[in-house]
């Protein structure tokens, strides 16, 4: 049995890079088909809204662990054999997809509807007023909300570690099954959670105030 | 794909979809208890209470729920407090719920005007009475969509808890794939129970919130958002 | 032909229809003033000739373009028909210049320095040359609003609808877009606004039509319409100075 030490707290911090990383690619994945299904949730088709709304509704209505279990189980019985860091970045991408494209829907819907309709006064196509006049300002409203997501997503990439994937918290894991020594370790695992998820739920507070003050003058 | 294997052991899942629920509605009991506690230390008693207060609702918000439940159940131990995993999960549930909770009803309450409470006091209610029909109902029916979502995420995120060896609904799960070894029929079904699970509590929070708020239920709804635990 | 030709137009939202068979003509060159008590339709009238509101039947005609509800047949007619609303509705993250110089760009393909060379004409033509870089959170509502004017006349239309432009201002930045406005009308563009401003009505626009509960009620020389109103809702109209 070995004790606590530098070793363990390095691979320790190994794993939260890993933690980082898996929460950048869950991230921009996610971000791509969520923003999708926020454009088909605000589309003409009533078809493509449903599907949209039927997708997020779905995703937001089990547990993150069910997308991990289903997309890393499902495929293997498919016969697709994922590497741990695929199958926990397909599902933390999936499950961030439908709560980036409800955060997104809500940030483009408040835009005021008098920008779409003097934006097609002056001939712009629908694509157009999206790319000149909608988005820029969507994105700036979803900024705070965005960020806030963002903890959510550090705190969820928690539990990949049940496929095998040594993020933080298997890394914690491990060297607590060498160490027995849970109190520290759990302690220092959560301080670095902690210290990755504070300056960003600050920063989504900061944001959010700044743009209330933008608002109101 | 089979699914017999899976839906004939219908007894198992319902013990777990049973244990899901107990400890949801006793988390969730719990924890508006708590965060009421701790809404009213912040706002009552000192400075340093609601820095302490503070303190704690950062603690939990921005660490995960696993990190908390493990700290309970392997960490607690070695200075001396020892429980099994469904206390420790019940526990960890409670002061996570609790802490989101606190954040929302906090928010509830700041939107209760001043000249509200002074108003009441001027119709001769009492303190007591003033902060049950001024302040704390009001401040409720205006969150509870707010917390009817924060303890949807809650009830989904006690899938966690079979981590600790606690047979709920995904604990269940783990046993019946380990049994039949038909993992993804498994986990189709038991998602599905989910998703079932969610939507009525959504809609049973719904109507709850009807009932009990039936007088300010045309108040202005304050939207904080919940975020998963 | 007409520059606008409205025939016995129908809309509806839901079961209230606020149209009721509207005809209206105007000119090339007129200037047409629209009045009348809020909730008579004039802005839906004014929304539908630019196929912001899909009308539910009759016909409506401008600049050479049929209305209809097809996509691309209504960006050619809005290239030719400028709107400006109430509201000003300048788009906040641009600057001036970039508000007046977007849709020429990239509806119409002139070339930036064309398009920046456009921009300072039309700013001068509304007094505001000065404010090319400014947001429009900087100006002032009056001004902001005449930035609104500038940027559709940077489309060259060849008619500007205007709906209560001067609605939302306090009374001493109204004259400043009013003075625009005539200044356009004298220049011989053709125009349809709705207005509360009376004065200007009568003043300005060569023809007054005066809508009630979505019909066109009465209507007429400017002058003739407000110094002999034929019908008492007319008359109320005028006379209770109405704003
Ligand atoms: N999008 C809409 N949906 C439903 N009803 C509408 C809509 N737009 C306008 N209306 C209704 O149509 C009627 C006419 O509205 P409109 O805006 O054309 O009046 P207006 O003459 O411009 O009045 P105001 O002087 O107040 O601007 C009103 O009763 C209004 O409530
Ligand atoms: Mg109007």
């Amino acid at each position: 049995m070995t004790t606590f030490g530098w070793p363990e707290a390095y691979f320790i911090l190994r794993g939260a890079s890993w933690t980082i990383a898996l929460t950048v690619i869950a991230f921009v994945i996610g971000g791509l088909i969520g923003g999708v299904f926020a454009i088909m949730r605000l589309s003409r088709s009533k078809l493509l809204r449903r599907i949209a709304a039927g997708y997020i509704l779905v995703i937001q209505s089990i547990p993150v662990l069910m997308v991990l279990f289903m997309s890393y189980y499902g495929l293997s019985a498919a016969g697709i054999e994922l590497p741990p860091f695929l199958a926990a970045s397909a599902s933390l991408a999936i499950y961030a997809s439908a709560y980036l494209a409800e955060i997104w829907r809500g940030s483009i819907e408040s835009v005021p509807r008098q920008q779409w309709e003097a934006s097609a006064s002056l001939a712009l196509t629908t694509p157009q007023q999206y790319r000149y006049i909608i988005l820029p300002q969507a994105i700036r409203i979803s900024l705070p909300p965005t960020v806030g997501f963002l903890v959510q997503l550090v705190k969820n990439t928690s539990i990949v570690q049940v496929v095998g994937f040594v993020d933080l918290m298997r890394a914690g894991m491990l060297v607590n099954n060498a160490t027995y020594q849970a109190f520290q370790i759990f302690t220092l695992v959560g301080a670095i959670y902690f210290a990755i998820c504070f300056p960003l739920s600050r920063l989504s507070r900061h944001l959010e105030k700044v743009m209330n003050a933008s608002r109101s003058h | 794909m089979l699914f017999q294997d899976v839906i004939s052991r219908w007894p198992m899942i319902l013990n777990g979809v049973m244990l899901t629920l107990t400890l949801s509605f006793v988390a969730i009991g719990l924890g508006i208890v708590l965060a009421t506690l701790l809404t009213g230390l912040r706002s009552l008693a000192g400075a340093w209470a609601g820095y302490i207060v503070d303190a704690y609702v950062e603690l939990m918000r921005n660490t995960p729920f696993l990190v908390q439940l493990f700290m309970i159940f392997f960490g607690l131990p070695q200075i001396g407090i020892r429980m099994n995993g469904l206390e420790a999960s019940l526990l960890a549930m409670t002061l996570n719920l609790a802490a989101y909770s606190t954040e929302i009803i906090r928010a509830g309450v700041d939107s209760i005007h001043k000249s509200q409470i002074e108003a009441g006091l001027a119709l001769a209610m009492s303190k007591r009475q003033v902060l049950q029909y001024v302040v704390l109902q009001p401040a409720f029916a205006r969150v509870w969509p707010a917390l009817s979502s924060q303890f949807v995420l809650m009830m989904l995120a006690s899938s966690i808890c079979s981590f600790v060896s606690v047979q709920e609904l995904s604990g269940t799960a783990a046993i019946i794939e380990a049994d039949t070894f038909r993992s993804f029929e498994t986990y189709i079904v038991v998602t599905l129970i989910y998703l079932v699970l969610a939507l009525s509590l959504k809609l049973f929070l719904n109507w709850l919130g009807h009932r009990i708020f039936p007088q300010v239920s045309g108040l202005a709804r304050l939207d904080t958002k919940a975020e998963a635990a | 032909m007409p520059a606008v030709l409205i025939e016995n137009v129908h809309k509806s939202f839901g079961d209230l229809e606020v149209l009721k068979g509207v005809s209206v003509t105007v000119e090339s060159g007129q200037v047409v003033a629209l009045i009348g008590r809020s909730g008579s339709g004039k802005s839906t009238l004014l929304r539908c000739i630019n196929g912001l509101e899909a009308i539910n039947s009759g016909r409506i005609e401008v600049a050479g373009h049929v209305v209809d509800q097809d996509q691309k047949r209504l960006r050619e007619l809005r290239k030719d028909v400028g709107i400006v609303f109430q509201s000003y509705n300048l788009f906040p993250h641009l600057t001036v210049g970039q508000n007046i110089m977007l849709s020429p760009r990239i509806t119409q393909n002139v070339p930036t320095a064309q398009a920046e060379k456009l921009a300072k004409d039309v700013l001068a033509q509304v007094g505001l040359s000065e404010k090319f870089d400014s947001y429009p959170d900087n100006l002032s509502g009056g001004q902001q609003q005449r930035v609104a004017i500038a940027r559709s006349l940077a489309m060259q239309p060849k008619v500007m609808l205007f709906d209560e432009v001067t609605s939302a201002l306090d009374p001493e930045l109204t004259g400043e877009v009013l003075l625009v406005m005539e200044k356009l009308a004298k220049d011989g563009m053709t125009m349809l606004l709705v207005t509360h401003e009376m004065a200007f009505a009568r003043n300005v626009a060569s023809t007054t039509i005066f809508m009630h509960q979505g019909k066109i009620w009465e209507s007429g020389a400017s002058k003739e319409v407000f110094a002999n109103p034929q019908t008492p809702e007319m008359l109320n109209f005028v006379s209770a100075g109405a704003k």
